[in-house]
């Protein structure tokens, strides 16, 4: 907890600067999750103040959408395609690996629907940076292993 | 002189490890004392070829691929910088059968151009519709737009020209133009292509739109799982800046990231969240045209749509209506996807047969087994059994049949689908991404699951109230999320009966 006052600040910096936009919560959230990897509890009356909306609003959006979370994700996160154009070449079998191999791991398994790699799925997406096609089980395990081994 | 190479930097080439062949080709051109150009383009929509490395050379571009970082300095043994002959040489792009049987208009320089350079996007025939319309007035351009025929490429196909006449219309101090970029439905990835590929071209169509209607506010809404797409895009507003931002029109866009909600790609949930809440859908009327952002009125198109709109004044408004067939004019950028062969973008006239494209262009499944089912339109799209791969593709053709083509994505499944599995996934999602608004859609979804699982185990009765049910949802709900997850159940259903019993 020695880092709070400098999430504090993060936060502050963000919605000072974002507050006047049109419409500002979903870029204040987004800004603020992309800086600190979530959306931390004490980040809601800061911004309800700012926006003028009640906490309860600020909550409801924050846990309406997938994309946010309310506490800190893995060391990575890995995204596996669950929609149809994956499921046709063997995208649920994927992801079942990967909840078999991810169990007990320091890393993040989250599924997504659709990242528009659907003429070469099955897809998955590593801390939205990193796009990988045609993933089999091992081509999954390969990945995780080189994640594993680097800090 | 040096000798320019494109290697694509859209995400599904980046997906297959383009970013390697990239390095790669930088470093052993430096090794070799070779000066090269490296563009790193968009993707000419051929995923089984990707990364698809081209070579500019006196007779034009040389295609060679799929490349692997690991074929890099072969391919340089071979002088492919001088169109040499390689095992991977596929020949000149253009020449490609897959291409050359296309009729691309709204794609036609995704994978041709650097998405990096306004002046390239000039030089390629871009920004002439901005400037002819600049010369009009706006119930000129509205009109433009109505004759060409061109309707709503984000799956509902409304009119765009009687959209933008509602919005010209309707008086009022601020409007809107608003591109939804929400492209959500599986096996659909036209719209990413052509934000990563060709950006410059929707910001011109938006901007013409603004022209038409009086609004000098643009956003476009773009999924959080498109983070390539969001940076290309935003690359390109920065490159325009100067372009749309002065003389008469001046034009604003801002990009605005969703964050993985499905239902966000329904216009008036879009809405809602763009304005900072919960994205959950209104009731219409009254309709985005005349209260639709913050209150005003809106002009909501999707990004092939806006695409579509420079061509209209560059190329004349009958460049739609010219082709095509029935109410259905122009062309539709399908997407082959799923266990396909050949799988990737297909711009073509309305016209084609569903075979055709799955056959002619997509070769067939990936898997070598035969193809039972395509799913026509994502999510809520009507699965199609082989017996009607026959219907032609356009948006009357495909009513009559009790389907959509919705944003022309096609996704292929071979003998091994379990149809009642796929009907039961639709309902699923249905459950996982119903706003809640209404009853029918937050409550139906569920109970369908359940339904359906109780048809698995063997209760035959309940198929009764499965369709009792979707009824209730197909009549009930207030939008499309709810009242089109029958289309996938209810096609199941009925083309795949044993997969039920």
């Amino acid at each position: 907890m020695e880092n709070l006052p400098a999430i504090e600040r993060t936060i502050e910096a963000i919605v000072a600067a974002k507050q006047s936009l049109p419409g500002a919560l979903l870029p204040i959230l987004h800004e603020i999750q992309d800086g600190l990897g979530y959306i931390p509890s004490e980040s809601v009356p800061r911004i309800a103040k700012a926006l003028n909306l009640s906490r309860a609003e600020v909550h409801g959006v924050i846990t309406y959408y997938q994309h946010f979370r309310q506490i800190p994700p893995g060391r990575h996160v890995l995204r596996v395609c669950c929609a149809e154009a994956c499921q046709a070449v063997g995208g649920e079998a994927l992801a079942e690996h990967a909840r078999l191999r991810l169990q007990g791991s320091d890393l993040t398994l989250e599924p997504v629907y659709c990242l528009g790699l659907c003429a070469c799925g099955p897809a998955l997406q590593i801390d939205e940076t990193t796009l990988h096609a045609r993933v089999t089980p091992q081509k999954f395990d390969a990945l995780v292993d080189a994640l594993e081994v680097d800090p | 002189m040096s000798i320019t190479i494109y290697v694509p930097a859209d995400a599904a080439a980046l997906a297959l490890g383009a970013d390697a062949v990239a390095a790669a080709i930088t470093r052993e051109a430096a090794r070799r004392g070779m000066d090269i150009r490296l563009v790193r383009n968009g993707s000419r929509g051929m995923f089984w070829l990707e990364p698809l490395v081209e070579v500019a050379t006196a007779r034009g571009r040389m295609a060679y691929g799929p490349v692997a970082a690991g074929d890099v300095c072969g391919l340089f043994d071979a002088d492919f910088a001088g169109g040499g002959v390689h095992p991977l040489l596929l020949g000149f792009t253009e020449d490609l059968s897959w291409l050359r049987q296309q009729r691309r208009l709204a794609c036609r320089r995704i994978g041709v151009i650097d998405p990096r350079s306004l002046a390239d996007y000039k030089a390629h025939g871009g920004g002439e519709g901005l400037r002819r319309s600049r010369s009009l007035a706006p119930a000129e351009i509205v009109s433009a737009v109505t004759a060409s025929g061109l309707r709503g490429r984000g799956g509902a196909a409304f009119p765009t020209g009687i959209k933008w006449k509602t919005v010209l219309d309707t008086a009022a101090s601020q409007k809107y133009i608003v591109c939804n970029a929400d492209e959500g439905d599986s096996g659909t990835f036209s719209d990413r292509l052509l934000m990563e590929g060709d950006p410059f071209q929707l910001l011109e169509g938006m901007a013409i739109a603004g022209l038409a209607v009086g609004a000098t506010q643009g956003y476009i809404y773009v999924r959080s799982e498109y983070p390539h797409a969001i940076e290309a895009l935003n690359r390109a507003i920065e490159g325009a800046r100067d372009w749309l931002g002065n003389g008469p029109g001046k034009f604003t866009i801002e990009v605005r990231k969703g964050a993985g909600s499905y239902v966000c790609g329904e216009e008036t949930a879009m809405l809602e969240s763009i304005e900072g809440r919960r994205g959950i859908v209104r009731a219409k009327p009254p309709l985005p045209a005349i209260s639709g952002l913050f209150g005003q009125p809106t002009v909501i198109n999707n990004v092939i749509t806006f695409a579509s709109v420079p061509d209209i004044f560059a190329q004349g408004a009958d460049i739609y209506s010219g082709m095509g067939c029935n109410r259905s004019r122009g062309t539709l950028p399908f997407q082959l996807a799923g266990n396909i062969r050949f799988g990737g973008l297909v711009e073509v006239p309305f016209g084609l047969k569903l075979r055709d494209l799955l056959y002619d262009f997509g070769g067939g499944s990936r898997s070598g087994r035969p193809l039972r089912a395509v799913q026509v339109g994502g999510p809520l799209g009507a699965y199609l059994p082989e017996s009607q791969f026959n219907t032609v593709l356009d948006y009357e053709a495909f009513a009559a049949i009790g389907a959509g083509l919705g944003h022309g994505g096609i996704v292929a499944f071979d003998d091994t689908v379990d149809m009642a599995k796929q009907a039961r996934y639709a309902m699923k999602f249905c459950a996982i991404e119903s706003c809640g608004k209404c009853t029918p859609c937050r409550i139906g979804s569920t109970r369908g699951v359940e339904v359906i699982d109780r048809i698995g185990a063997g209760q035959a009765g309940q198929i009764a109230l499965l369709r009792e049910l979707c009824d209730t949802m197909t009549h009930g709900s207030l939008c499309a999320m709810g009242s089109m997850t029958p289309y996938p159940v209810l096609s199941a259903l009925n083309h795949f009966p044993e997969d039920f019993a």
